[in-house]
């Protein structure tokens, strides 16, 4: 009894029963590409939201002003008071002058560009009749667009002229373009936001955000232009910084940190009135999110696959059962307990094994269409393990009614009818 | 298995009882039951049913277990035997034909025979070659790729009589071999008993017609668990009451003795 004759005693007991072996195989394979489908949704998505912080640059620094305790304080430069704990008696806004500060070589040699940021919320954009509430509208410097990873698709940028002459440029977001605009170009057009005229230089591409903000629900113009007309010349919302590579991000860091604390007079023991965001760090915390939302698909993916490895026990136990007049022949004419055991074995894991395989074709060809927007990424190592996995649950549904096949006496296993 | 077997009988039943059920229920389906078959004999077990025939074959054929007693088997004693040894003195000395066939559904009339060979670890080529011999004997040798669904009573009580001598066994036990067959088929698969005798084979038959017992060289009736009558009708080493044909018959059941066996 060779092992070749065990396998081929399994698959002539499989293949006499194909409808009911094509079911329970159909069970495995569902549990394996659910597994391996919902891995690679959950790595995909966390790939694309990984790559969409990657997109803002990872060596960027974004500095915001902070004001203590989450308080915003309402009033003019300087004017901001914090309330909250702390020996600081006056928190600063951040100003043109720091952003020039920070833009010199010799105090911050990592830094590359500074870009100062003001932005407004909710003003209206309208052009010849169509008007659309602009999610967000930034102010800044030329700069900004390679900082930001903001590339213009069609017309062009502004330049540190447009910058210095004030010049009422507007590059648009595509979700602007196509609501002011429609099919049309918007190159050179003149549109109102708030009722001041602006001249659109650009349209940016468009960058498929998903979730709540709409990243391409934007207009970006030269930075004195919005201060005079829009925003007035207020503290700045934020200074883009960008570092000379990912190495020195660091460094830059350490740099702008030694720079503000300085022109903001803040000494060892008081709360720094600004808050420097790291790219780098916060792609890490959202991929340890999508991390956790990968394992809660693979969890409920791994639920049904333990369903499949039940309906191998099931359909096992209901062949050993329907088959045991021919077990007690088997052994009627010498077979062992371990060739029944064996040919039943061999039966159950044939059956999670090709059902198996099944679900792993099933799992690579479908997770090479988009679901719900999101391009599957396979993680090789969830084939490996639902392919294990469901062999595994082959063997180990399999050993019971395999081995009450094999314990049967054969003069009972031939009574039975 | 030689030297034994030139000395010990193929069958020593001593005092062999079985026993079902306990307490109130208990049914004492053999009371102390002696034999001892000699190597070439054709004994037919004759019995009304509940008379324990079935039972003594299913122990004569290692199926079951005796309550108590001892079974010799080729002069191996059976009690002593593991499980693993039990499935191999079953594949190599014993040949079983049962009354219902009892040959494996979806499986081509080759492979059922070929069966006990696989279980046995004999090499495809060989088993092949052994199992067509097997099927030629009884008749059956253009009816190899049909499965049993696909013949007859008869044919397939031949392909089971196929099965059980193609490993050459010591000892064929037929249970009631032609209790479901009509009478054409029942004188068809007697005749190749009576060839096989006459070729040397040892066998032992259950029955209830006397007109099937009347094949054998000695007729062993029993009731109620008990031997009641034991008669011989031929010597041990002549040919069988009712062989067929004579010289042409006999010649037959030469090659089928040597035929498939060899070992």
């Amino acid at each position: 009894m060779t092992a070749v004759e065990i396998l081929r005693f399994a698959l002539h007991g499989l293949l006499a029963n194909k409808l009911r072996s094509a079911l329970t195989m159909l069970g495995i394979m569902i549990g394996v590409a659910a597994v391996i489908l919902l891995v690679a949704v959950g790595q995909g998505s966390s790939e694309a939201i990984t790559s969409n912080i990657a997109r803002l640059g990872s060596n960027t620094l974004t500095i915001t002003p902070s004001f203590g305790g989450g308080m915003r304080v309402v009033g003019g430069p300087g004017a901001g008071r914090s309330r909250a704990g702390g020996p600081r008696t006056q928190a600063r806004q951040l100003t043109l002058a720091d952003a020039r500060a920070l833009a010199d070589p010799a105090a911050a040699p990592s830094v590359k560009t500074v870009s100062p940021v003001v932005t407004a919320a909710s003003l209206t954009a309208t052009y010849e009749g169509a008007s659309h509430s602009i999610g967000r509208l930034v102010g800044t410097y030329p700069s900004y667009f390679e900082a930001a990873n903001r590339p213009v698709a069609k017309g062009s940028y502004f330049i540190n002229e447009d910058v210095l002459a004030s010049r009422k440029l507007a590059v648009i977001g595509t979700t602007v373009a196509e609501a002011l605009f429609g099919e049309a170009d918007p190159v050179g057009k003149q549109i109102t936001i708030s009722g001041v005229p602006f001249t659109v230089a650009g349209v940016l591409k468009e960058t498929g955000t998903q979730g709540v903000q709409d990243a391409d629900d934007i207009v970006i113009a030269p930075l004195p232009a919005v201060q005079q007309s829009l925003t007035g010349f207020g503290g700045l919302d934020q200074i883009v910084v960008q570092a000379k590579n990912a190495d020195v991000v660091a460094d830059a860091e350490a740099e702008i940190t030694a720079i503000l604390n300085e022109r903001h007079g803040i000494t060892g023991n008081t709360a720094p009135d600004y808050r420097i965001q790291n790219q780098a760090a916060l792609q890490e915390t959202v991929s340890a999110a999508a991390g956790t939302f990968t394992v809660l698909l693979a969890a409920i993916a791994a639920i049904s696959l333990v369903v499949g490895g039940i309906g191998i026990t099931n359909i096992m136990l209901v062949t050993v059962t329907e088959r045991t007049r021919e077990i007690g022949i088997r052994k009627a004419i010498g077979a062992t307990r371990g060739a029944i055991l064996g040919q039943f074995l061999a039966e159950a894991t044939m059956l999670s094994l090709a059902g198996g395989l099944a679900g792993v074709a099933v799992g690579v060809i479908g997770s090479r269409f988009p679901i719900a927007g999101i391009q599957p990424v396979i993680v090789p190592g969830s084939i490996v393990a639902a392919l294990g996995v469901s062999v595994a649950i082959g063997l180990f549904f399999g050993v019971f009614p395999a081995n009450r096949a094999a314990k049967l006496r054969p003069i009972e296993a031939l009574r039975h009818d | 298995m030689s030297g034994t077997a030139a000395t010990a009988p193929v069958l020593d039943v001593r005092g062999v009882t079985k026993v079902y059920g306990r307490g109130a229920t208990e049914v004492r389906a053999l009371r102390g039951v002696s034999l001892t078959v000699e190597r070439g004999d054709y004994v037919a077990i004759m019995g009304a049913s509940g008379s324990g025939k079935s039972t003594l074959m299913n122990i004569l054929g290692c199926l079951d277990v005796p309550t108590s007693g001892r079974y010799l088997i080729d002069g191996i004693d059976v009690g002593t035997l593991d499980e693993r040894r039990l499935a191999l003195l079953r594949n190599r000395k014993i040949g079983f034909v049962f009354q219902s066939f009892n040959l494996i559904p979806r499986m081509s009339a080759l492979a059922n025979v070929e069966l006990p060979l696989v279980y046995g670890g004999v090499r495809p080529a060989e088993r092949r070659r052994r199992a067509l011999a097997a099927l030629e004997q009884v008749g059956l040798a253009d009816r190899v790729d049909h499965e049993p669904n696909e013949l007859s009573g008869g044919q397939q009580q031949r392909v089971a009589v196929a099965r059980a001598l193609v490993t050459s066994p010591a000892l064929l036990l037929a249970d009631e071999p032609t209790g479901n067959l009509d009478t054409k088929a029942t004188a068809d698969v007697l005749a190749i008993l009576d060839r096989l005798s006459a070729a040397g084979r040892t066998i032992v038959l259950i029955t209830h017609e006397d007109d099937v017992a009347a094949h054998a060289k000695r007729v062993i009736r029993l009731i109620d668990g008990e031997i009641v009558e034991d008669c011989r009708r031929v010597p041990v080493d002549a040919p069988p009451p009712r062989l067929a044909s004579g010289a042409a018959a006999a010649a037959g059941g030469a090659a089928i003795g040597e035929g498939p066996g060899g070992r």
